[in-house]
């Protein structure tokens, strides 16, 4: 009986051996990052949470389109079109910059974003990213009236924005985006100079690599003049290889932070003047293009 | 009494055997599906991989985070991870296998042998059995491993869509550099 036990015993080690190899290294302990919860650091028009990799390069080119419902005559809206084009680059995977020039107003457009928490799981968790962005604008067009006495901060606008987004799972990521936008002079006593919005947005992936997105930002009434309108805009993001295409409708023509929040000027659906339903939806899309500028030292 | 102690000593030089583990943290795998015709280089390395090798048996393990692979290109590593090994899902590439000709490798003494290893290796929630021919350098208590295959992608459920078939191949080719320590 007690030589069955010892025959056991002397077989232990052998079980012990048996076992996972790699259970004797232990658990690892890592944080896991969120990442891609938009394919792009814009959504539409805004920003999302995303920043570009450090030592990256985006090139954007950005088009908007007249109205849709002017019909064949201007191919839907294809003839009337502003262009934006710009450059965001990466200094860490946290912080970026960008600036870039736009058509409309000839506005030139500058920032700054960093990312001061990132979601993550694991050793750490923080449920939510959230994102700092400074943007300035400077409106470069020639002053309406030449005999005002015009300085050049006139020209200036200004944005202040978080980004508070979470990636839930691996298709649905939101977010939701307080701002401020300053203007140094307004068209008419209705337009405040700060302007307090609320954006939120969405990106509902379809496939490995096809995304919807959504973005729409609210003004609380009594600071813009009651004949602009809040922006909302649709869009599908695709992507290919190196290359991401944003195509999208929106009614905002402008691809600026002030000009999109606080001069948009046509809903989606609104009555005309003879009564009959009209639709101020534009047809407009970015491309991002990215480059390696600097190879990330973990391969070196 | 004296047959209790001599099972003791028995036990213990058996348990001593037995650990004959050696193993690495920092183990560097590198990926390289870069297709002929490509105009970019498509390969990505980890220094992080896991292995445990139990050089009485010639058991051995290894375990790989998807996420610690890093590309040249930012854009290249986000569509790896999403598109392609989808990491969120499935986060650890792993192989269990077997030194199959252990006659010929003495682990336990210095010099340079040919090891076949066969295996189990689980990529993107897909099992196959996979033979590898590597090299197992013993030099002062320590293991070098230097080993290289192939996996076909599609084999794992990865498919290459043919929009990049020219830029990355079906066929990945994994090179593995490691050097085991004795586990105490």
């Amino acid at each position: 009986m007690t030589k069955k036990y010892l025959l056991l015993l002397l077989l232990f080690p052998t079980f012990l051996q048996a076992q996972d190899l790699l259970a004797l290294l232990g658990e690892e302990k890592t944080v896991e990052y969120a990442t891609a919860s938009f394919k792009t650091n814009r959504v539409i028009n805004g920003h999302s949470i995303e920043n570009t990799a450090a030592g990256v390069l985006d090139f954007k080119i950005s088009h908007r389109f007249s109205p849709v419902r002017q019909g064949l005559y201007d191919i839907f809206g294809l003839d009337g079109a502003t262009i934006r084009f710009g450059l965001d680059y990466g200094i860490t995977n946290r912080l970026m910059i960008g600036a870039g020039r736009n058509s409309r107003e000839k506005i030139y457009d500058g920032f700054v974003k960093y990312k001061i928490l990132r979601q993550c799981s694991g050793t750490k968790n923080i449920p939510v990213t959230i994102t700092y962005l400074a943007d300035a604008q400077i409106k470069s067009v020639k002053f309406a009236d030449p005999s005002r006495d015009n300085k050049f901060t006139d020209r200036l606008y200004y944005t202040h924005q978080l980004l508070i987004g979470r990636k839930f799972g691996d298709r649905l990521s939101l977010q939701l985006m307080p701002t401020l936008v300053h203007r140094n002079l307004t068209e008419s006593p209705e337009d405040k100079n700060d302007v307090y919005a609320m954006g939120v947005a969405g990106r509902f992936k379809l496939s490995k690599r096809v995304a919807f997105n959504a973005e729409y930002y609210y003004v609380p009434d009594g600071q813009i003049a009651t004949s602009y309108v809040n922006s909302l805009s649709l869009g599908l993001d695709i992507e290919t290889g190196g290359h991401v295409f944003q195509l999208h409708f929106t009614n905002s023509p402008d691809m600026t932070y002030k000009g999109f929040i606080t001069e948009t000027q046509e809903q989606w659906f609104f009555q005309g003047n003879d009564g009959r339903l009209m639709s101020g939806i534009r047809f407009g899309f970015n491309v991002s293009r990215v480059f390696t500028v600097v190879k990330p030292k973990e391969l070196k | 009494m004296k047959k209790i102690v001599l099972l003791f000593v028995v036990l213990a030089a058996t348990t001593t055997l037995s650990a004959q583990n050696y193993f690495t943290r920092d183990g560097k795998v590198k990926l390289d599906a870069t297709s002929s015709t490509s105009p970019e280089k498509i390969e990505a390395l980890t220094k992080t991989a896991s292995c445990v090798l139990d050089i009485s048996t010639g058991k051995i393990q290894w375990a790989v985070l998807l996420k610690s692979f890093k590309f040249e290109q930012a854009l290249m590593e986000e569509h790896f991870n999403e598109n392609y090994v989808e990491s969120n899902k499935f986060p650890k590439a792993t192989f269990a296998g077997q030194i199959t000709n252990l006659s010929e490798v003495n682990l336990a003494k210095d010099g340079a042998y040919n090891a076949v290893v066969t295996g189990k290796m689980t990529l993107h929630g897909v099992t196959k059995d996979i033979t590898a021919n590597g090299a197992l350098n013993v030099s002062g208590g320590k293991i070098r491993v230097n080993a290289g295959f192939s996996l076909m992608l599609p084999d794992y459920g990865i498919n290459i869509p043919s929009l990049v078939s020219d830029k990355v191949t079906k066929d990945a080719r994994i090179l593995i550099d490691a050097t085991l320590e004795p586990m105490k």
